[in-house]
């Protein structure tokens, strides 16, 4: 088992108001098997250790699904690893003596609370817009009633696995939510169960995005390049043709 | 203190039935007169959520997430049961209860499974039509897969997010009631206290987790959906922030805690690699249909496995259960894996871990097969591990998943405080002494979508509630409590981390309260925890302040109210002299390792009471009586 020193540089900042600035702190006795996340918990027993405030991150299920984790590293959101969320990123991917370079995904419409945590809330706001079905618990009819063709159905998924960790917001040069947005979008949209509300869903979920701060879409697909489940851009065509045939 | 069920009479399937044909109804004015708090905001939570401000409640919902999206149900991966019996191989209603009570080894009520049961249906359709993508046929009708020992294929799924994707459609029915004000929806907000006014559950107090600020909230009944205790075992498959502070600061008010020695310990877990290890990952038990459990026959064989020659390698599974073989339930799995590794036997650098090999699968169907079935789940394996499993062994260990024990409730879901209710895993109510596969994620959205809603109507119906607001006395005490909590963390100012604590705590309680259980072990983790709780008071080192957002002064509380909790479960399990489901005691099991059940003295709910002698922990235990009228308990057997 090798172990090895790493140099990190982490963004602090204490509050909203507060400029932040880069720390750098030497971290010795990295074991390559360690979590990224769990790399940044020894750094924080080390400095409650020595008195010093630990870092403050966002994280809960560490096994990729719950969206909480949205470290950008080295200027890439989740990190190097492809369709990798940064709590299943492992430091078996650095090398002893690498400076490793830590910022809170930077967006407008994602304020800094404190250290690496932001607020997303403008991502339940975009949801409670439009993402959803309106069906009444009990109004249900029997499940297989409608028959959904198994392609509709796996595609729909698809876009249904997106976590919500904002990682193609922190990527895109103009902070767009197009991806999250669009997802969502498709997900609803493809489904015969959602067809009845599609036009006033796909236009209130994409007016909402644009009031909450977020950029519009230039095709960059940066937000596909580390989405850490691999939603496709197919989701932002998917936004735009059902928006234009809603608004004409 | 009084524990009434409420069971309703009846034939059993009659009994819920009758039951809402009986509760009293709010009417659509007087239900917008009433506020309403669901705390967590997981299937359980959210589900209620949505449903009572359908309804025409005012809801306020906390979580101490950044949003109601990522409470811990989005982890569960398999499935969720229902009796559709859309396979035509004989399912009903009638047969996943059977299987339910049997599951749980005889330890939960007749009555609240079966509802459990019908309501399974209900919950599938309600998921489809809000645009859950569950797996389909080529036809484009639902799929089941079969699951946990079940004799018929009942389990309905989204590839392996089954939980990710019913909380997001429970989740986005609460956004719609948020867009239609119903909801007020507060996330980064932790519940530190209920406040209790002459009895009577009105409110609770919170901390703003980004600002820290104290708040205090009114309420007419308060829905408790905060998940289950497992982390106070520190390494679990749980989530982080997953929690027992709600639970616990309730039964720290009155209300009684039930069957808290009930904790399911899962087989198919990656091992621990090291001390800075913070959580354990679970891998699907279905790998046990294909892999072969085994361990070296000799002590300190370190040879790497493939050198290994047949003749030395220990299939314990098969050899000791020739019928089940790998596939034995979750329980007797877990305790096999470790006897073998108590004797020496385990493998890998820590020794605390059992080979689950696939070689004969691959040699037997070929390796594409085999991706087929499991690709997903060895990636998984490879990228925490760095190991390939096509190639050589996966290395499995139990470890704690689930929590079978919670908050006392009767059959309405109402706890013995009134207007206190609990639902999805933080009750007790269920799944007795060990949870089947592919029952979590029904129970919690039965409690909320199904349950709830009617009941908490009976409630407010029947119930005359005086006005109360914030400014009363007991909202000032319990918010005083709650911070003056905070700081005495803060002012110990000692020298050892809040992990380097919550791990020694886990240690004594994976040891002596985990897979196996003795009158002499239990004995000494109940003055192992109480010396390590007095150290912890006296050297706990919690960093910052109390006014801004300090996860480790949320967690340094979460701790201590573990310690505490501790403690009960190692009281429940030492009162318990008996083997049941998941709590086997090392006196009470046949020659060859199973359990013995004592249906004639212990066929009850344990039902804890908190009682505070000058703020020390005093605990009274109530019995609710078990009685089986429809179904007979019979011993379990997997020879």
């Amino acid at each position: 088992m090798s172990e090895m020193t790493i140099n990190l540089k982490i963004w602090r900042q204490k509050n909203a108001d507060d400029p932040g600035r880069f720390e750098e702190y030497r971290l010795p006795e990295v074991n390559e098997h360690m979590s990224f996340l769990e790399m940044l918990d020894v750094l924080n027993e080390k400095l409650i250790k020595e008195d010093k405030d630990p870092v403050e991150f966002d994280y809960d299920c560490r096994e990729g699904i719950c969206g909480s984790c949205n470290l950008v590293i080295n200027g890439r959101a989740h990190g190097p690893k492809h369709k990798t969320a940064v709590c299943q990123l492992h430091m078996r991917n650095y090398s002893d003596g690498d400076t490793i370079v830590i910022e809170p995904p930077r967006a407008a419409a994602f304020p800094v609370i404190r250290d690496l945590v932001v607020d997303r809330t403008a991502f339940d706001r975009i949801i409670e817009a439009g993402g959803y079905i309106s069906v009444g618990t009990g109004a249900a009819p029997e499940a297989n009633l409608i028959p959904v063709p198994r392609d509709t159905s796996e595609e729909a998924f698809d876009y249904a696995t997106c976590i919500g960790c904002g990682a193609c917001v922190a990527a895109c040069p103009n902070s767009s939510a197009a991806l999250f947005t669009g997802a969502k979008i498709a997900h609803l949209n493809l489904l015969p169960q959602g067809s009845p509300e599609r036009e006033k869903r796909t236009i209130a979920m994409v007016e909402q995005m644009e009031n909450e701060g977020f950029g519009d879409c230039s095709n960059y697909a940066e937000c596909e390049a580390v989405c850490p489940v691999g939603i496709s851009i197919s989701a932002i065509a998917q936004m735009r043709k059902d928006y234009m045939k809603a608004v004409f | 203190m009084k524990l009434d069920p409420k069971i309703p009479s009846g034939p059993l399937e009659e009994k819920w039935d009758r039951h809402l044909k009986d509760i009293k109804l709010v009417s659509p004015n007087n239900k917008r007169k009433h506020n309403i708090i669901v705390v967590g905001t997981g299937l359980a939570g959210a589900s209620a959520a949505a449903s009572l401000a359908e309804l025409g409640y005012n809801v306020q919902t906390f979580s101490i997430m950044d949003s109601a999206r990522r409470a811990h149900s989005i982890a569960a991966q398999g499935g969720i049961n229902a009796a559709k019996n859309y396979q035509n191989d004989g399912d009903s209603v009638w047969r996943l209860f059977y299987d339910t009570i049997k599951g749980g080894d005889y330890r939960s009520r007749e009555a609240n499974v079966y509802r459990l049961a019908q309501n399974s249906n209900h919950i599938i359709d309600q998921a489809v039509a809000q645009g859950v993508p569950f797996g389909r046929e080529y036809g484009g009708l639902l799929d089941n897969r079969s699951f946990g020992g079940a004799q018929v294929s009942r389990t309905f799924y989204s590839r392996g997010q089954t939980g990710q994707q019913l909380l997001l459609g429970a989740y986005q029915a609460m956004m719609k009631e948020v867009y239609s004000g119903k909801i007020k929806d507060y996330p980064r907000q932790e519940m530190l206290d209920l406040v209790v006014v002459d009895g009577v559950a009105r409110g609770i107090i919170t901390r703003n987790l980004v600002t820290g600020e104290i708040q205090k909230w009114e309420a007419d009944a308060v829905v408790l959906c905060t998940g289950g205790y497992g982390n106070v075992f520190y390494l679990s498959t749980n989530a982080k922030n997953s929690n027992a502070t709600a639970m616990w600061r309730c039964h720290k008010r009155g209300a009684a805690f039930a069957n808290p020695c009930f904790v399911q310990i899962h087989p198919t877990c990656i091992p621990v690699s090291g001390d800075y290890q913070s959580k354990l990952t679970l891998m699907s038990e279905s790998l046990r249909n294909d892999g072969r459990v085994w361990v070296p026959r000799k002590k300190g064989d370190k040879r790497p496995p493939h050198e290994i020659p047949e003749d030395e390698r220990y299939y314990y599974l098969e050899e000791r259960y020739p019928s089940f073989g790998n596939l034995v339930p979750r329980d007797v799995a877990s305790r096999n894996a470790k006897l073998v590794t108590d004797d020496g036997l385990g493998v890998g650098e820590t020794g605390l871990a059992v080979y689950l090999d696939f070689r004969d699968a691959i040699k037997r169907d070929g390796i594409e097969v085999i991706r087929a079935k499991y690709g997903n789940l060895f990636d998984m394996y490879e990228n925490i591990t760095d190991e390939n499993p096509y190639e050589t062994p996966m290395r499995i260990f139990p470890a704690v998943h689930y929590t079978m024990g919670g908050l006392w409730v009767d059959y309405d879901l109402m706890s013995n405080i009134p207007g206190l209710f609990v639902a999805g895993e933080a009750n007790f109510s269920d799944h007795g002494a060990n949870r089947l596969g592919a029952s979590a994620l029904m129970q919690g959205l039965s409690d909320g979508y199904f349950i709830i809603p009617y009941t908490i109507g009976d409630y407010l119906a029947g119930t005359e509630l005086p006005k109360v607001d914030t400014d009363h006395d007991a909202f000032k005490e319990a918010a005083d409590s709650a911070s003056g909590l905070l700081d005495k963390l803060l002012a110990v100012k000692g020298n050892k981390t809040i992990i380097e604590f919550h791990r020694e705590l886990g240690k004594i309680l994976w040891d002596k309260v985990g897979i196996s259980r003795s009158k002499e072990g239990l004995e000494s983790a109940i003055k192992e925890i109480r010396e390590l709780r007095e150290e912890f008071w006296q050297n706990v080192k919690v960093p910052g302040e109390a006014n801004y957002f300090n996860k480790y002064l949320e967690y340094a509380s979460r701790l201590a109210d573990y310690f505490e909790l501790a403690e009960l479960m190692a009281l429940d399990a030492l009162d318990r002299n008996e083997s049941c489901g998941c709590h086997l005691r090392d006196e009470y099991q046949t020659e060859d390792g199973e359990a013995i059940r004592d249906d004639k003295d212990y066929a009850f709910v344990s039902a804890w009471e908190f009682v505070d002698v000058n703020g020390e922990l005093e605990t009274k235990l109530h019995k609710e009586p078990l009685e089986f009228e429809f179904v007979e308990m019979k011993q379990r057997s997997y020879k």
